[in-house]
């Protein structure tokens, strides 16, 4: 894929301990689309996009980000590098002791030398964005879990990244913010040229709006293709997972001894 | 057996590699402390919150620390006639001791322990990670400031605990208790010096000042990021504080004021 892939991941190996998280994982994240990374809950995605922003070292493997080795990269370039990622965490992270105004208007403050009339401007344009101008005034503690990650990603566009990483975007939203946020996540990626990886396991959701999608599973990625290839996929596990299918290779019963059996001999 | 001997084993080791990441820490909070002064807006909202914040425990603790040393050192002394010493025995005990030492042990209390909340809360809700996220690194933007504050509060609050102290102690001696108003103030004026016990007092509540809030800091920067890892982190720094300042505190005087 050549400068079309923004992320290229080769080879990457991760334990936590003595469990291993990833177990030679390849990813290209193309530039300019929508890129999800799904599986089960605790196969390690948030740690993904924590290897990918360079706050975790791989134990063996390499990661490129727009053609920077990102373990290898030393601390003052690492931090140029995250000025052009963004990422949303799953919880928002807005700073509890700031404004919403100026949680957005944190980035722009650290990073730039603007003047304040500038930063009021850029900050009600990227509130604007996500439709919140109007609670620029609120503290992060009087807003809804949606609310909060709309500021959320209206602070992670401040200084207009080429790529935003989402954890888990959807996880306890009610239907209408998770529509806000789904068209909000496909709306700022093709506006402002980004590249977006969504981590997540809302699998309907998160086909609606990706143009390709990786399924991982027990350190490796089981399938990837786009979401109408996965959709007809021949691998039970996948049809599994993206039906969400209670019974099937990932078994519904926790491994027990014959039920039957289990029974009588009390 | 064996399996106790394994856990003393993990125990020291994890011990020793706290202190060591402990101490990597203070480097790299020194190192942020450049970034700091040259953003004091950062700084006066965390002396707000240290220091200012704290003025009014520190003022009646020193208070009726005073006024009871007055009391007590009173009944020893009027055996002996020597009441007017009272203004010396209540200056030097403040001055020396009880202002470094309590200011330290109180300040542990009450800023100490809401600095390794805020801290270890801001880990737990990912704040800090957001924030490296952003290209900010959380210990020049969150931590520097607070622990230069908590260093610059400490003396000043010392001094303040010292000062409020004699004057209760003058309210009990000489109000309530009818020791001369001139033996007072000038007996302590000519025994209290300037260097041997102000300074030295000075010194200690510095001392005290970079332990306690560099204990209060990293025990925040390093809790598990839980509920109960936050609230197991600020016990542990009140204790530690506990523990440092009173072992501090018989090290530097001895080193002061020991004459073998």
């Amino acid at each position: 894929m050549g400068s079309d892939t923004l992320v290229k991941i080769r080879g990457l190996r991760f334990a936590r301990g003595n469990r291993p998280i990833f177990d030679g994982v390849d990813l290209d994240i193309p530039r300019g689309k929508v890129t999800a990374i799904m599986g089960p809950s605790g196969t390690g995605k948030t740690t993904l996009l924590r290897l990918i922003g360079g706050q975790l070292h791989p134990d063996q493997g390499s990661i490129q980000v727009d053609g920077q080795e990102v373990p290898e990269l030393r601390r003052s370039a690492l931090y140029a590098l995250r000025q052009r990622m963004g990422m949303l965490f799953q919880s928002g992270a807005l700073l509890t002791d700031l404004t919403v105004f100026d949680n957005v208007a944190f980035p722009l403050r650290e990073h730039t030398d603007l003047p304040e009339s500038m930063i009021r401007d850029l900050v009600l344009m990227k509130l604007q964005a996500v439709g919140l101008r109007g609670a620029r005034d609120l503290q992060p503690s009087e807003l809804s879990g949606g609310m909060a990650r709309r500021i959320a990603l209206a602070r992670a566009i401040a200084l207009d990244p080429m790529m935003i990483m989402y954890d888990e975007p959807f996880t306890g939203q009610d239907p209408i913010s998770k529509g806000a946020l789904l068209q909000l996540i496909r709306l700022l990626n093709d506006a402002l040229s980004l590249t977006s990886i969504i981590v997540s396991h809302d699998v309907e959701e998160t086909a609606a709006i990706s143009d390709y999608m990786y399924v991982i599973s027990q350190g490796k990625v089981i399938e990837h293709g786009t979401p109408e290839a996965l959709g007809k996929t021949n691998s039970d596990w996948v049809r599994q997972f993206m039906q969400g299918l209670p019974d099937g290779p990932v078994p519904f019963h926790y491994p027990a001894p014959e039920y039957t059996d289990d029974l009588l001999n009390a | 057996m064996l399996e106790w001997i394994r856990q003393l084993g993990r125990g020291g080791f994890g011990l020793f590699e706290k202190l060591g990441r402990s101490n990597l820490f203070i480097l790299k909070t020194l190192a942020g402390i450049p970034s700091v002064l040259g953003r004091p807006q950062l700084l006066i909202a965390q002396l707000l919150s240290v220091g200012v914040l704290s003025l009014l425990l520190i003022g009646i603790s020193g208070l009726f620390v005073g006024m009871v040393l007055a009391l007590q050192g009173y009944n020893t002394l009027v055996d002996f006639g020597a009441e007017e010493s009272l203004g010396v025995v209540v200056a030097l005990s403040i001055v020396r001791e009880l202002g470094p030492v309590v200011t330290a042990l109180l300040f542990a209390g009450r800023a100490g322990s809401a600095l390794t909340a805020e801290i270890g809360l801001m880990k737990a809700t990912e704040q800090l990670s957001g924030m490296e996220m952003m290209a900010v690194d959380p210990i020049h933007r969150v931590i520097a400031p607070r622990f230069l504050a908590g260093v610059l509060s400490m003396p000043l609050l010392a001094a303040i605990f010292s000062a409020v102290g004699i004057y209760g102690g003058y309210f009990v001696g000489v109000g309530l208790l009818g020791v001369d108003d001139g033996a007072f103030w000038s007996q302590m004026q000519s025994k209290v010096d300037l260097h041997e016990d102000i300074y030295n007092g000075v010194i200690k509540s510095l001392v005290f000042g970079v332990v306690v809030t560099w204990i209060a800091v990293f025990e925040g920067y390093d809790t598990v990021p839980t509920s109960e890892g936050v609230s197991r982190a600020t016990t542990r720094t009140v204790v530690y504080s506990a523990f440092s300042v009173l072992g501090l505190d018989f090290v530097l005087t001895a080193l002061m004021f020991g004459d073998y």
